[in-house]
């Protein structure tokens, strides 16, 4: 970028008897309003539009029609729910992520990359998939079913199989994050840490974990958004029961589906303001912190 | 470094001998979780599919519901990642090469299909595309219609796509040499020629690698989907929805089948990634 401006200025000296000579590395104005009208155009109706009708389609009717659809017991049933799987699933996988970073970019072992490759398995599974595998092994039909059923215990259809369908689709967040980040840091300032006879532990708090914090968050706050939003796998494994099994986006397709549009939109409100907030405070830890989260791979 | 006491200590040789503690717990931690968690679920559903066997396996496949979700799937995501490629090209060049007033929102908002949930994607995609709404009414005075036809699908997935393919491509360009452009401007190009001969090979692995990933992610797309789709049996029904179906009708070895033949091209995408990439990597791009 810092390239492109210098050009400009260049640009700009060299054009002083009214010629305007353009740097051979800048396309000519023409090309570069119609890419950016396409771009901005293109952008503004896939991703704008759907934003945008979500606040239209909720305050439709008013505020007070908003605010109603909160009334609901089983809207906020679906919200204690969301809340409650995403305290779990969260912690679940950060504690995960803090482990398998720790063994795979402090120590060398065989195999490494294959452990990499199966820890983002989940990325490249269908949401449906993965919620279908539970009840393979949960589910009336299935591994442990039988068993389950004679000793009471219910997972599918209940809260533990979607906090377990929600746990495997947000695995990754946090571990691919913090993997490539800590392999970029290398193990040098442990090592300074432990040699002057810091705890292992203390080592961790005290070294490590300063330095990933930004990287942490980042992974984090990702991997809170899918968790909070997460549709398929939590729909094959909830069983659709109102009041009980209904996260957020579940209530939403119900109530959509009975086609109460503003109530709908009301929750989707809700979703569709994480989904901001989140991007927010990505785009500022990427902006601010860029250093800080250096190293990481860009992919979804 | 290698003196024997760290090396009894250190998670018994499997690890380099290293002074930093805790390898022990954390990996094996890593690989119970990872076990749990992934694995085991993932080998039961292959466990189960065996025993469909192949010829159970072509069974369901060919099954003509099945058959024509597949399909479906297969050949809208693969149009989907085709219209990502070509605007997400253009979104990544104007984001990384230009500057103008509103480009670093524009950036932050590219990433809006990762973030939104698909339930929310899909309700405001059918409710803007359906025949009274922002799209549609005005697509509707022209007899086209695109929610609950498989042209719903298309839009969904375009959404669902677009981020990888740009955030994919968009390191690659920023890291285009200028020097490149300029020995190929002084050797006598014009811009034109410069970009598609110069400028454009070089992003050829990452727009493989975006259109991959968009293409697999499309694969396995629900959410989004469903609302805007009208999931009309032979016509707009998505293969993940017939799984749901399946299930719903307790029938679990034809929702398995259908769960591993998607698997199947889901890896093949996956694979097709990691080889791009090792190509790309010998001959020197990123």
């Amino acid at each position: 970028m810092s390239d492109m401006s210098e050009m400009s200025e260049i640009a700009v000296a060299s054009s002083g008897r009214g010629v305007k000579f353009r740097p051979v590395t800048q396309d000519s104005s023409f090309a570069r309003y119609t890419l950016i009208a396409t771009a901005v155009l293109f952008l503004a109706l896939f991703l704008f539009a759907p934003l945008a009708i979500v606040f239209v389609e909720a305050f439709s009717k008013g505020i007070g029609h908003f605010l109603t659809a909160f009334d609901d017991p089983d809207a906020r049933a679906a919200i204690r729910l969301t809340l409650l799987v995403a305290a779990i699933a969260v912690p679940a996988n950060l504690v995960f992520g803090l482990a398998a970073s720790w063994s795979i970019a402090k120590f060398s072992f065989p195999g490494k990359s294959v452990l990499i490759t199966l820890i983002d398995l989940p990325f490249s599974v269908s949401p449906v998939v993965a919620g279908l595998v539970y009840v393979l092994v949960f589910g009336g039909q299935g591994l442990f079913g039988p068993w389950l059923a004679a000793h009471g215990v219910q997972i599918i259809f209940a809260v533990p199989g979607i906090v377990l369908a929600t746990i495997f689709v947000t695995f990754p967040f946090v571990a691919r994050e913090l993997i490539p980040l800590m392999e970029e840091q290398g193990k040098i300032e442990e090592e300074a840490a432990l040699t002057l006879g810091a705890s292992g532990f203390k080592t961790f708090l005290t070294v490590t974990l300063p330095n990933i914090k930004w990287g942490l968050l980042y992974g984090v706050l990702l991997c809170n958004a899918r968790a909070m939003g997460e549709f398929g796998a939590v729909s094959v494994v909830s069983g659709h029961i109102r009041g009980l099994t209904n996260t957020i986006p579940l209530q939403v397709e119900i109530l959509y589906n009975e086609y109460n549009n503003v109530a709908a939109f009301a929750l989707a409100v809700l979703l569709a303001g994480l989904a901001l907030v989140t991007l927010g405070l990505k785009t500022f830890l990427e902006w601010r912190h860029a250093d800080a989260l250096f190293g990481r791979a860009r992919r979804h | 470094m290698t003196s024997p006491s760290l090396v009894g200590k250190n998670a018994r040789r499997f690890a380099a001998p290293s002074v930093i503690p805790g390898f022990g717990l954390t990996f094996g931690y890593t690989l119970i979780y990872l076990g749990v968690i992934v694995l085991f679920p993932l080998a039961t559903l292959i466990w189960w599919s065996s025993g469909l066997g192949f010829s159970g396996l072509y069974a369901i496949a060919s099954e003509p519901r099945v058959a024509a979700s597949l399909r479906t799937t297969f050949f809208i995501s693969f149009a989907a990642a085709v219209v990502d490629l070509f605007f997400g090209l253009i979104v990544a060049w104007v984001l990384t090469r230009y500057d103008f007033p509103g480009r670093r929102l524009l950036d932050a908002f590219v990433d809006l299909p990762f973030a939104l949930p698909t339930a929310v994607a899909g309700i405001s995609l059918a409710a803007l595309y359906s025949p009274n709404g922002w799209f549609g009414a005005p697509l509707a005075d022209y007899d086209i219609k695109i929610a609950f036809t498989r042209w719903g699908i298309l839009v969904a997935l375009i959404f669902i796509g677009l981020p990888f393919v740009v955030r994919t491509v968009q390191p690659i360009i920023s890291e285009l040499e200028a020097e490149l452009e300029e020995a190929s401007a002084t050797l006598g190009a014009g811009r034109l020629q410069t970009v598609i001969r110069v400028m454009l090979p070089p992003l050829a692995p990452a727009l493989l690698t975006g259109f991959a990933l968009a293409f697999a992610r499309s694969i396995g797309e629900y959410g989004s989907v469903i609302f805007i789709a009208g999931n009309i049996a032979y016509v707009s029904e998505i293969a993940p929805l017939l799984i749901v179906v399946k299930l719903e009708q307790y029938d679990v070895p034809g929702a398995t089948g259908i769960a591993t033949i998607m698997l199947a091209i889901s890896f093949a995408a996956l694979l097709l990634i990691n080889l791009v990439q090792a190509w790309s990597r010998r001959f020197g791009h990123v």
